[in-house]
């Protein structure tokens, strides 16, 4: 039995457009590659004080996602030609549909999960495993670790869970995974290659000895804007910067949200109107997305942070 | 044995994947071809990459008259660019990458590189009653991966009707694979001549696609040769030994980041 699920409720919070809607630029859908689902809403298990959408135990802004609204987009996506499909929250294994859904969606293409990994008990892992085993399409567990110690990591991430991440990570490895592990940067450019080399370290304590690393940049919205710093007044995408760049290297050229609230342009832009696009997966793709928020300006700096590899980027040619 | 030609009908081509310098075993690929009477042959690019002296693979090429798609690396190489559009990220990967590119940038002769600015994106022709299009990566981009637990049927279908064709051949990964949907639709990811599957053998792999029974018939063939020379000839040209480790042993070593998972775990590193 799947979780009892009350009225999706529209975001209780939306902050105010950093800039004028209707004169922001706009990207048009290229091709409809990555399907995101926002699997488990805004809840999550951890109050993560760089969360780019603040999610935590009490955040039911966007509430979980059924098995069954989950297949309605998986049938969507079908017909739109979707290549890869992602599942985030708020933490994705919070959702008690989680196994099916992941099932329904390995019967048609690559998956990948975004998780905590502090909600991966061994029989969790191996009911992966036999999933990742019965499908054709690649199973990705993308686990978020935000340092190479506990103390480094649970001053973002809570007390105790970089050891249980940690831990997860292990019984994955052991399971057949290579987990991709994400980690925000909150050090200086010349300390990278020392954490990269203490990850390979602490990972290797735990039987991941060939790791797969994700340096993702910091998204200066929701609780990171308290945690650091917001945006500077110039970090914000104009028509002079879209002008002469590739629009295809952001997620958004490529990618839609799909919420128990409807569809969004982009996961990043989930507490913002301006990121709504549409009821529906077909009119979502129909529509462009603006770039009136600050956090476009991260994508227009480092492209689709979002996704494992960059997608489908310019024609060399 | 003659090349593909744009329009041309055909009953059994041999399709070459990735050659990435290794002349050696793009030389056997021919013999073996041309010894299973195969009547026309196409390269699907990216001529230079990992192995020794790239301009040593441009004559086999001619005198047997391969036809050529061109490649990511050889529309980098063929325009100057400063890299070869694999879209790596990852540190290690991205160092491995740049010295096989700078290597392969300054070893391929100026008639060479004016050579590969020649090659098309694609060349379609039949298979019998089946129309056939031939690229390096997919047909809308050059650069784009294709693999097998990361491509699903839906989304090749998409290409093929976008592209109004029923099969898709191509390379760019450097492993094998193909899929079947619909009536006579197929992909066929020809594999890589330039270095092993990542399976821990030494063999490369290449497609022949043959008409059978007013089908498409595909056929891949491991091509074993003299691996042991070109491990030599590398460290002649004092390539990294990672690479001349990848020839010898048949597991990948570099270039790593864009297998999906379910590859990776596949191999050893």
């Amino acid at each position: 039995m799947g979780i009892q699920l009350p009225q999706a409720t529209p975001p209780n919070s939306t902050p105010a457009p950093s800039a004028d809607v209707e004169e922001a630029p706009t990207v048009e859908l290229r091709a409809l590659d990555q399907l995101w689902f926002q699997v488990s809403g805004t809840v999550c298990n951890l109050r993560c004080n760089h969360c780019f959408i603040s999610c935590s135990p009490e955040n039911h802004s966007f509430w979980f996602m059924s098995r069954d609204e989950v297949r309605a987009s998986l049938d969507a996506s079908v017909r739109l030609g979707v290549k890869e499909y992602y599942f985030t929250g708020g933490e994705p294994f919070m959702n008690r549909d989680m196994l099916g859904i992941l099932e329904d969606a390995l019967a048609l293409g690559p998956v990948t999960v975004l998780t905590n990994a502090t909600l991966l008990p061994q029989r969790t892992v191996d009911a992966l495993a036999v999933l990742a085993a019965a499908s054709p399409y690649t199973l990705e567990m993308r686990v978020s670790i935000d340092g190479v110690t506990a103390e480094m990591n649970d001053a973002i991430r809570g007390d105790g869970s970089f050891d249980r991440a940690i831990g997860a990570v292990g019984r994955l490895a052991a399971a057949g995974f290579l987990p991709i592990i994400t980690t925000m940067q909150t050090w200086s450019e010349v300390e990278t290659d020392g954490i990269l080399a203490a990850f390979w370290d602490v990972l290797g304590k735990v039987g991941y000895d060939r790791p797969r690393l994700k340096i993702l940049p910091p998204l200066r919205i929701g609780a990171e804007a308290s945690r650091d710093r917001g945006y500077d007044e110039f970090e914000r995408v104009t028509h002079d910067m879209m002008a002469e760049y590739p629009a295809e290297l952001l997620l958004c050229s490529s990618a839609r949200l799909v919420t128990a609230s409807g569809m969004w342009a982009c996961p990043i832009l989930l507490d913002y109107e301006s990121g709504r696009l549409a009821h529906t997966l077909e009119e979502a793709a129909a529509r462009p997305a603006v770039l009136a928020e600050q956090a476009c300006y991260t994508c227009w700096v480092n492209g689709a942070i979002c996704s494992n590899m960059p997608g489908f980027a310019a024609d060399p040619a | 044995m003659i090349g593909v030609e744009a329009g041309g009908t055909y009953t059994k081509v041999a399709a070459f994947g990735g050659v990435y310098s290794n002349h050696l075993a793009l030389g056997a690929a021919i013999d073996d071809a041309l010894s299973r009477g195969a009547e026309a042959a196409i390269c699907l690019g990216d001529l230079g990459a990992f192995g020794p002296n790239p301009d040593k693979v441009f004559p086999l090429l001619r005198e047997h008259g391969v036809s050529v798609v061109r490649g990511n690396y050889d529309d980098s190489i063929a325009r100057g660019l400063e890299d070869c559009q694999c879209g790596y990220t990852d540190p290690r990967d991205n160092h491995y990458a740049r010295l096989s590119y700078q290597y392969t940038f300054q070893n391929t002769s100026p008639k060479n590189r004016s050579w590969m600015a020649t090659f098309p994106e694609e060349i379609r022709f039949r298979m019998g009653a089946l129309d056939v299009l031939a690229c390096h990566g997919s047909p809308r981009q050059t650069n784009e991966f294709l693999w097998d637990s990361a491509t699903p049927t839906h989304f090749l279908d998409k290409l093929a009707q976008d592209f109004d064709t029923d099969v898709i051949v191509g390379t760019h990964t450097g492993v094998h694979w193909m899929r079947r949907w619909g009536d006579h639709r197929a992909y066929v990811n020809v594999g890589a001549l330039g270095r092993p599957a990542n399976d821990g053998r030494t063999d490369v792999w290449y497609a022949m696609l043959e008409v059978v029974d007013g089908d498409l018939a595909v056929d891949f063939v491991p091509i074993g040769y003299d691996h042991a020379a070109l491990a030599i000839e590398m460290r002649d040209e004092e390539l990294p030994e990672e690479f001349v480790e990848t020839i010898l042993t048949g597991w990948w070593t570099t270039c790593l980041e864009i297998l999906p998972g379910k590859e990776r775990a596949a191999g050893r590193f």
